[in-house]
């Protein structure tokens, strides 16, 4: 792992169908997501925290402005993953494929040895199930095998969307201290979520988006201190959902 | 990890990926063998049912590619389909953001398969069917360049629309229309353009292979060299597989 890869975004915009006139799923955005600590990526569904978080990883293109890990556009890293580990919402994996040869496949692309598959799923308990069908897997399961498609290529930076969906309450814990150790080592991660009070329980910044605008960047415990004490109800001051 | 030796992935790698992607799919890999097999079967039963002396029992003998054909094609559609309809198109996208590359890279694991594949199944129809033909009709040997000739092509073809199945669902992404397509371009074009103007037939990839690269003797209308008309069908999977690439590169993914 390399330490010190940053997220930023510069006037980050996309418009749905590509459009000039359609209108903006993202709309001029522009952060930076620091290493060594865990950022979330707070705003109502529809917002534009997936695109966003597609663009910085090549999958959409932006009509105007930059997306950057590191200073470099996604497409120029040369082994991919082990810079930026991803687990999207609506990524996913072949019913047939077992979740060890998913990982094999990855790590094969990724110049790692096939045990690296094994290693992943040993760290997100996957091993006992590593050998059966995605298919067959439950939502925490494949949310699991998701998380260890990121962690593959023990990467410097990890991008994770809504990660805590499907998770029952053990999982949301286990997940919820795994990302703050993986941020505790140094790693550069944001966490997108609709859930307000799960973002004050992991993360330290908050990155908060409605309607592809930036409108918070901060820490938890300053936007709190804004709603009188309750982060919720300065979020939804600002979201304009009060 | 370990910046100081990284000079990034290469087409090794992604067709390392692709190579463990298709191995590690039991649906693909018993559609193809049961595809090969009943492609091998039914030049067996159209190989006993020759009784015209005069006739042509190669071309008989690879006659189940019109089958095969339809396995593969589909297979070729669902190699790279099966991933967008699942989403695992963003895992693979994410390790190789050159997409280009993946594509290459799926048509060469895939189409060697096919290749392979579709060698074996007519090979066995070939020895199969002669080893039934029945007595009074001619038995042609491998050992005849013509025969061979026909046998080997006639493989190929079956890889070559495996390839035009990965083309066309690389361009329209989705498994069912994809399928559709091809099925359509296989079986309705001939008929449609076939009826309308006869002298198209040389062009359209069905037509070629019954009656130029699996012929030993010559068909009326298909007076072009096998040779040339297997370039024809590559000419199909080729501007296919061009398209598709082209337009991977410049889409969104989800």
């Amino acid at each position: 792992m390399t330490t010190g890869s940053t997220v930023s975004t510069r006037g980050l915009t996309k418009r749905y169908g590509g459009s000039v006139n359609g209108a903006a799923a993202v709309d001029d955005l522009t952060f930076d997501v620091q290493p060594g600590a865990v950022t979330g990526f707070l705003g109502p569904n529809g917002s534009g925290k997936s695109t966003t978080m597609k663009i910085l990883l090549g999958l959409a293109r932006a009509d105007a402005g930059s997306a950057l890990i590191g200073g470099v556009p996604y497409q120029s890293l040369r082994w991919p993953l082990r810079t930026v580990g991803a687990a999207l919402d609506d990524a996913g994996f072949q019913r047939g494929r077992s979740g060890r040869s998913h990982l094999r496949a990855l790590a094969a692309a990724s110049g790692l040895p096939a045990r690296r598959a094994d290693e992943v799923l040993e760290m997100v308990g996957l091993s006992p199930a590593a050998g059966q069908r995605a298919g067959s897997y439950s939502l925490g399961m494949r949310q699991r095998l998701a998380l260890a498609a990121a962690l593959l290529g023990d990467p410097a930076v990890l991008l994770l969307d809504e990660p805590l969906n499907g998770l029952d309450p053990a999982g949301v814990r286990w997940m919820r201290s795994l990302i703050k150790a993986q941020a505790a080592q140094g790693r550069t991660i944001l966490v997108s979520s609709h859930l307000i009070s799960e973002m004050a329980l992991t993360a330290d910044r908050l990155i908060v988006i409605d309607r592809g605008r930036l409108i918070a960047d901060t820490t938890v415990d300053d936007l709190a201190a804004r709603g009188g004490g309750s982060l919720e109800d300065a979020f939804l001051a600002l979201t304009g959902g009060a | 990890m370990d910046d100081g030796v990284m000079d990034g992935y290469g087409f090794r790698d992604v067709a390392r990926m692709e190579w463990i992607k298709l191995r590690s799919l039991p649906a693909a890999r018993w559609t193809l063998l049961l595809g090969m097999l009943a492609t091998a079967a039914l030049g067996v039963i159209a190989g006993y049912n020759t009784r015209n002396a005069t006739g042509d029992p190669t071309s008989n003998m690879l006659s189940g590619v019109v089958l095969g054909q339809v396995i593969t094609g589909v297979l070729g559609v669902l190699a790279i389909t099966g991933e967008f309809g699942s989403g695992m198109i963003c895992a693979t996208f994410g390790a190789v953001p050159r997409r280009g590359l993946v594509l290459t890279a799926k048509a060469a694991v895939w189409g060697g398969t096919f290749l392979a594949a579709g060698e074996a199944a007519v090979l066995a129809a070939f020895v199969a069917g002669t080893a039934v033909l029945r007595a009074g009709v001619p038995h042609p040997s491998l050992a005849s360049p013509d025969v061979a000739r026909a046998v080997l092509m006639t493989g190929a073809y079956l890889a070559l629309v495996g390839l035009m199945g990965l083309g066309i669902g690389a361009v329209i992404r989705h498994g069912g229309a994809s399928v559709a397509v091809v099925i359509g371009g296989l079986f309705v074009a001939p008929i449609v353009i076939g009826a309308a103007q006869h002298g198209y037939g040389r062009l359209l990839p069905e037509l070629i292979a019954g009656n130029s690269l699996a012929a030993v003797k010559p068909v009326p209308g298909f007076t072009w060299s096998p040779w040339l008309e297997l370039a024809i069908v590559a000419l199909y999977p080729a501007v296919l597989l061009i398209a598709g690439g082209w337009l991977l590169a410049r889409r969104d993914v989800g």
